[in-house]
């Protein structure tokens, strides 16, 4: 080939790729998509959000895109680092919404910044169903956002499917009534902890040991210490990530080992199980998914393929899921009116990876899981607040 | 005063002016950056007139924004109406400045830099373990306050801000606190109250950071102690001064500017390398700004000043 040929192949190409382009501009829906990559969350954001948004997209792509009243439209995606700073996810959505002119932006990361760019969603139209939002004042929020949507229960829930669990292996003959409860002294340790003691009280556990520790503790020997010397037939910590790791490392060392053994956030996460082995065998945990199912079996296996990394058994199938909402609303709706799809949201039921989902009157699925249980190297669920496929819990037999 | 006082405050207030236009234009893209900006200059100014002429770096900014943000998400949830809070949060933050200042302002250098770092993280911690005591969890600030309204309060403070840098540059306090910064000893020899002119200085910079973050409040609508007292605050606000150049009142602004901007532009184009590029930036702007901004175009104005002596 000479010269100009190579010219010529290359402009030729150049041109048909700008074509393409073109062509390809005309039939993508363009998505935004926000979320930490650094700062505090930026671990937990790597685990439960980001490759769900890979996976979705990829699914969709692959699938020939979103059916929109019979156009077929590729998704194309537009990310976001947040850094875990509120005024930096504001921003972010906001660029989405004016800058990119993003046709829907999928919900952020983690509770705070749900709520802090949820008047952004709101001037926009833009649906919001978030899938790691934790929140006691959901009553309010969908008051005040009526277009938010909530997929991952709340507080009093996943304090309660604590509480259930417990009475249900008591009732076994598996444990006895004292309870060791920590937690760490941040938003959500507080806010569960808060909402275990009564519900304790009223279930007849005594409470023979209740400490807190300050978030990112490196230290966490002395609270196992205390708990050890209470003699507790059950430990609960309502932990975050790093503590997780910690009070289950200090467990394991000082040889508390309860018939029921429980770490709330990250006990889910693949990474607990590749850290502790055999020994994270019958550790409950917050979360749970219906591990056992061919949905969940499927995706999971979808999302190794895709991402690289297994998903977690908690926030990781409602992320997919409320992807796959707005999506299934999109396409429901016909159109990518906004408002006409945001309407579709709140008129249907929607069948999901994570079973079917239908709003109560505060646009939040009243049936999310509530604990899980490593078992045989699965984290299954064994509590929910209506969802089927709940195994029963088996008691804790040491570190072993 | 003299004409050229009148010069400067006037060609100050048609520029704020022009800054309070920025709502109207209707582009909610640019009024979002704009309350970053406005944000971040009220900060840095404030700082500035601490830290400017005493040369005392504080990394205090976050306590302080933290307590204002608390101040108002609390007040509005027992009933008090927000105008209520802004006060209450400057007095409270000067109360703690105040506090903070009469205990470590005799530290000096790096200690007292290191114990303004800390001061954050004990706040934090207080109010962390109070929320764990009481049982309280993260606040709602649900407001009608939009982005426009925060953005006008925001001006508004910092034309305050800049009234008062510009009394107390020509007051006794402002002469004391140059000297101060040149040397201290030497200020204390000819009677200066070091003390006392170093604490009411913090103490004005401490409400004004307390302000900000009480206005800020209902823009973050969640409230937690993570986000309210984020150390990440303290830091950019210390650099985008630096990069202004602290030695004029104006200085901050210039700083503020280019770098909200560039940080936006990386955001937008590199959302997964932005740390990196930033801390690229940070060099690049120590190596070639030393003095700042402030620094390069006075360097440059005596340089045509003196090209023109020569002709």
């Amino acid at each position: 080939m000479n010269r100009r040929t190579i010219l010529g192949t290359v402009a030729a190409l150049t041109l048909a790729t700008g074509l393409a382009g073109t062509a390809l501009a005309q039939d993508t829906l363009k998505i935004g998509a926000v979320g930490p990559k650094t700062g505090p969350l930026a671990g937990g954001a790597e685990v439960s959000f980001w490759p769900n948004v890979q996976l979705w997209a990829h699914d969709v792509n692959a699938a020939g895109g979103i059916d929109v009243g019979g156009t077929k439209y590729m998704v194309e995606i537009i990310e976001y680092d947040d850094q875990t700073n509120p005024g930096e996810t504001i921003k972010a959505v906001q660029r989405l919404a004016t800058q990119d002119k993003a046709d829907f932006v999928l919900a952020p990361y983690s509770t705070g910044l749900n709520i802090a760019s949820a008047p952004i969603f709101q001037r926009y139209g833009y649906p919001m169903i978030t899938h790691t939002a934790i929140s006691d004042q959901i009553e309010d929020l969908s008051n005040k956002f009526p277009n938010m949507y909530f997929l991952l229960g709340g507080a009093t829930g996943l304090a309660g499917g604590v509480v259930e669990v417990l009475s249900d292996m008591r009732e076994a003959g598996e444990i006895g009534s004292t309870v060791a409860m920590v937690n760490v002294a941040d938003a959500f340790g507080i806010e569960l902890a808060e909402a275990a003691r009564p519900r304790m009280a009223e279930a007849g556990f005594e409470i023979v040991y209740d400490n807190s520790y300050p978030l990112g503790t490196q230290d966490l020997s002395p609270v196992i210490k205390g708990a050890k010397a209470a003699e507790p037939d059950a430990f609960v910590a309502f932990s975050y990530p790093p503590d997780t790791f910690g009070l289950t490392e200090q467990a394991k060392i000082a040889g508390l080992a309860p018939k029921a053994f429980y770490t709330a956030v990250a006990t889910a996460f693949p990474a607990y199980a590749g850290r502790f082995g055999a020994a994270a065998e019958g550790v409950l945990g917050a979360g749970g998914i219906h591990a056992d199912g061919d949905a969940f079996k499927e995706y999971a296996a979808r999302h190794m393929e895709v991402t690289g990394q297994a998903p977690d058994f908690w926030a990781s199938a409602p992320t997919y899921a409320s992807f796959q909402i707005l999506q299934m609303a999109i396409e429901g709706a016909g159109t990518t009116d906004r408002e006409k799809v945001a309407e579709y949201i709140a008129d249907n039921s929607f069948d999901t990876i994570i079973g079917p989902i239908d709003w109560d009157e505060n646009n939040a699925n009243a049936k999310y899981w509530t604990v899980g249980q490593w078992q045989g190297g699965v984290f299954k669920g064994v509590a929910s607040t209506g969802r089927d496929g709940a195994v029963a819990a088996m008691p804790k037999t040491g570190w072993e | 005063m003299s004409a050229r006082d009148w010069q400067g405050l006037s060609i100050s207030a048609v520029l704020l002016a022009l800054a309070a236009c920025l709502p109207l234009l209707g582009d909610d893209y640019y009024l979002t950056i704009g309350v970053t900006i406005a944000m971040y200059t009220v900060l840095a100014t404030s700082w500035a007139l601490f830290s400017g002429p005493t040369h005392y770096i504080s990394l205090a900014t976050a306590a302080f924004f933290g307590l204002g943000t608390y101040c108002t998400a609390l007040g509005i949830e027992n009933g008090l109406s927000y105008w209520m809070t802004l006060p209450i949060a400057a007095v409270l933050g000067a109360l703690v400045a105040g506090l903070v200042g009469i205990a470590t302002l005799r530290l000096s250098g790096v200690y007292f830099v290191i114990f303004t770092l800390g001061l954050s993280e004990l706040v934090r911690q207080i109010v962390t373990w109070a929320q764990n005591v009481s049982g309280q969890k993260g606040l709602y600030v649900l407001t009608e306050i939009t982005e426009a309204h925060i953005y006008w309060q925001l001006l508004g403070l910092g034309a305050l801000v800049y009234l008062a840098g510009w009394a107390i540059g020509r007051s006794r306090l402002g002469f004391a606190l140059r000297i101060i910064g040149d040397d201290e000893e030497v200020a204390r020899h000819s009677g200066i109250n070091t003390a006392r002119a170093k604490v009411l200085l913090f103490m004005v910079s401490g409400a004004t950071a307390s302000v900000v973050g009480g206005m800020l409040a209902p823009r973050y609508i969640y409230i937690e102690p993570s986000t309210a007292f984020t150390p990440m605050l303290s830091f950019l606000v210390v650099i985008m001064a630096l990069l202004g150049g602290v030695g004029r009142l104006w200085g901050p602004i210039v700083g503020v500017i280019p770098f909200t901007l560039l940080w936006e532009a990386i955001s937008a184009s590199f959302p997964n390398q932005t740390t990196l590029l930033l801390g690229f930036s940070f060099l690049v702007i120590v190596y070639l700004l030393p003095r700042g901004f402030v620094g390069l175009l006075e360097g440059l104005r005596r340089r045509v000043l003196q090209r023109e002596a020569y002709a």
